[in-house]
């Protein structure tokens, strides 16, 4: 059968589609036939194809149809047509979270006066970040260097097989706030301990997505040293509160606006992005941002209330995966 | 009775020991109680009647003996002695257990012993320092995380975030006197925004229609819509009104039109490779599209007369779909030669 061999080359109008298939069923088999009883597999799945194919094409056809309709009458009713039905996307259809901050909020304005952070915020300490990697580092090292060239104030050093217990009582004498550890799997950063030291919150991130200053595209010149403005964007939640407070506490206070360059972390669905950019004002309607240094994704997997101590530590938020990833529409930050 | 000889000489060297284990230079005995870990005449443990060792249990040493008055009851056959934690004090221990027996077994035994309490020292050790905790990853998991992910920064829409976010601040003050824009040139800067992002709404719901189409294979609605959009760039400005019948002259690829006589010629020259594409599709089956291409280039230009100039650059703008026109006199022409 001349129409059954021939593939899904579908010449000419539909109806010859229809017609074809019409002959095949008619034609040459008696009326009580179904395509299941076709032994032949691939001559099944030959009428099998075009059958779901006329079906999804007049499918298709009767939604553009009614689009087109739609368009129609919204054209007709010019202004008083109904308002644009508003899409469902993930953002819209958010469980409501209870910890969510209302801006004027006076608990939790009292709480942020008076956490680890105040002293910060207030202006009496300037960030100084020590940033480490894990034992044995093999590709995490220049990315350290890239990290340090984004943090006003940072300084990389070797790990050496040092335990962290250790090393974060030399680092309070030295005055430092932060200490930051990469962690490394075959040669690529997959995790973040962010400590805030004079025993502040530990924070245990996996990080993502790691692009490295030569892989971005059109990139400028190296970032200078200016210190860096911060946006931190979509941080809600009590919990997405007290991390954009640690993450921002990693910046001095006062940004230089004349280096012209920006450090976002982006929270969207739990993931934190993080890009640093330079900017360039065109007019007051327009500006134009260019792309250096590195950025990578973070997932918060645990929140610490001391410094790093895993085994005793007194955790004020863990990641359980059963119990919040349940729900796709449900977010933690 | 214990013929220590006759026993060596079957397991050791002839027959087969259950214990022994060969390799290219050395055998190696795997019984528990055997004092060096080779297979020898001298620390074969079923070969030698008189026989000790040291064996440690949870961080405890024992000294272990056999004799060959207790060789007949085999349960009671080693005598165990627990050694003390003291080093000397052990290694005293053995002497006074194992006084008047063979050099070689003494020697052995505290070698043993002293092998033992070093690598139990290192244990303990070894637990206050930083252990390595080996967290598996579940590949479902990651999996679904990195798509999470993806979606999630295709939601994010970064780049319009930030500059968003920074126009925010300059409007704000925060930037103080840096930059000086006019206000006047402000209010229009708004109203030419909002313009703008009308227009750019239309054109994202012509990109969204355009793409819906090309999912589907074939279908005259297509052809139709394609003029639609088509239509629809003439609005949005992006094909000029003007340059429709107009010739000029673009770069390399494209077809320069600049006499009728030329669009006879090719005309002709589609017409013929139409007739050697249509007998390719008979034959074979699966070039199928590459063919509709082909026949999509050639039969819109002959539909269109003037607009091959329009049909290029439309073209070379982005993909769109197929589309074949076909006439109808020639599938007659095709089952009359085939069939």
């Amino acid at each position: 059968l001349r129409a059954t061999r021939c593939p899904t080359s579908f010449i000419g109008a539909e109806q010859k589609e229809e017609a074809k298939a019409e002959r095949v069923s008619s034609d040459c088999l008696p009326p009580t036939f179904s395509v299941s009883e076709i032994k032949n597999k691939q001559r099944r799945h030959l009428i099998l194809l075009l059958e779901s194919h006329i079906f999804s094409v007049f499918v298709f056809q009767q939604k553009m149809q009614l689009k087109k309709k739609k368009k129609k009458e919204r054209e007709a009713l010019g202004d008083k047509a109904p308002p644009k039905e508003v899409p469902k996307t993930i953002e819209n259809q958010r469980v409501y979270d209870e910890t969510t901050v209302d801006p004027e909020d006076e608990e939790v304005a009292f709480d942020e006066g008076t956490d680890e952070f105040s002293a910060y915020f207030n202006g009496l300490t300037n960030p100084k970040v020590l940033i480490t990697t894990s034992d044995r580092p093999r590709g995490t090292v220049r990315f350290c260097e890239q990290l340090a060239t984004v943090i006003p104030n940072a300084h990389v050093y070797y790990r050496r097989g040092l335990a962290l217990k250790r090393i974060i009582p030399q680092c309070v004498a030295r005055n430092f706030t932060y200490l930051m550890v990469i962690n490394e799997d075959r040669k690529v950063p997959n995790g973040m301990v962010l400590c805030h030291l004079p025993d502040g919150p530990t924070a245990h991130f996996k990080m993502s997505s790691v692009r490295l200053r030569k892989e971005m595209k059109r990139r400028g010149k190296d970032p200078t040293e200016h210190s860096p403005e911060v946006i931190l964007n979509n941080f809600t939640t009590r919990l997405g509160h007290s991390i954009g407070r640690l993450l921002a506490a990693l910046f001095p206070q006062d940004p230089q606006f004349v280096g012209r360059q920006v450090a976002t972390f982006h929270n969207q669905r739990d993931f934190i992005f993080f890009r640093f950019h330079r900017y360039i004002f065109k007019n007051e309607k327009k500006v134009g941002i260019q792309e250096l240094g590195p950025r990578f994704t973070l997932k918060l997997r645990s929140l610490q209330k001391g410094t790093f101590d895993s085994k005793f530590g007194e955790y004020e938020w863990v990641l359980k995966r059963h119990e919040m990833d349940a729900c796709r529409r449900k977010f933690q930050l | 009775m214990q013929h220590d000889d006759v026993i060596w000489d079957i397991i050791g060297n002839q027959q087969f020991c259950s214990f022994k284990v060969k390799t290219k230079s050395q055998s190696f005995c795997r019984n528990e109680y055997n004092l060096t870990g080779l297979c020898n005449r001298s620390s074969c443990p079923l070969a030698n009647s008189q026989y000790a060792t040291i064996r440690e249990e949870k961080g405890q040493c024992f000294l272990y003996m056999k004799v060959i008055e207790r060789a007949a009851f085999p349960s009671k056959m080693w005598e165990k002695v627990k050694l003390s934690k003291n080093y000397e004090k052990a290694l005293e221990q053995i002497d006074e257990n194992l006084i008047y027996w063979p050099r070689f077994i003494r020697h052995k035994c505290k070698q043993r012993f002293t092998k033992i309490t070093q690598y139990l020292i290192r244990m303990r050790k070894l637990v206050l320092k930083r252990q390595r905790k080996l967290v598996p990853l579940s590949r479902k998991v990651e999996q679904r995380e990195k798509r999470k992910e993806e979606k999630a920064l295709i939601a994010a829409q970064l780049d319009n975030a930030i500059e968003k976010e920074l126009l925010e601040r300059l409007k704000q003050g925060t930037y103080g006197d840096i930059y000086n824009f006019p206000v006047h040139a402000f209010d229009k800067a708004l109203e030419q925004q909002d313009e703008e992002s009308e227009s750019e709404s239309e054109e994202e719901e012509e990109e969204e229609d355009e793409e819906e189409e090309e999912e589907v294979m074939n279908n005259t609605h297509i052809v139709s819509q394609r003029l639609h959009t088509v239509n629809q760039e003439f609005i949005s400005g992006r094909l000029c009104l003007q340059d429709v019948g107009k010739r000029e002259f673009v770069a390399e690829e494209e077809v320069e039109e600049s006499d009728l006589s030329d669009f006879e010629d090719m005309n002709k020259l589609r017409t013929s490779s139409d007739e050697e594409e249509e007998d390719e599709e008979e034959s074979s089956e699966e070039e199928e599209e590459e063919e509709e291409e082909m026949e999509v280039e050639m039969k819109a230009s002959k539909s269109k007369g003037k607009s091959p100039a329009n049909g290029s650059v439309v073209r070379k703008k982005r993909a769109y779909v197929e589309i074949e026109y076909e006439q109808e006199t020639e599938p007659t022409s095709k089952s009359r030669t085939t069939s």
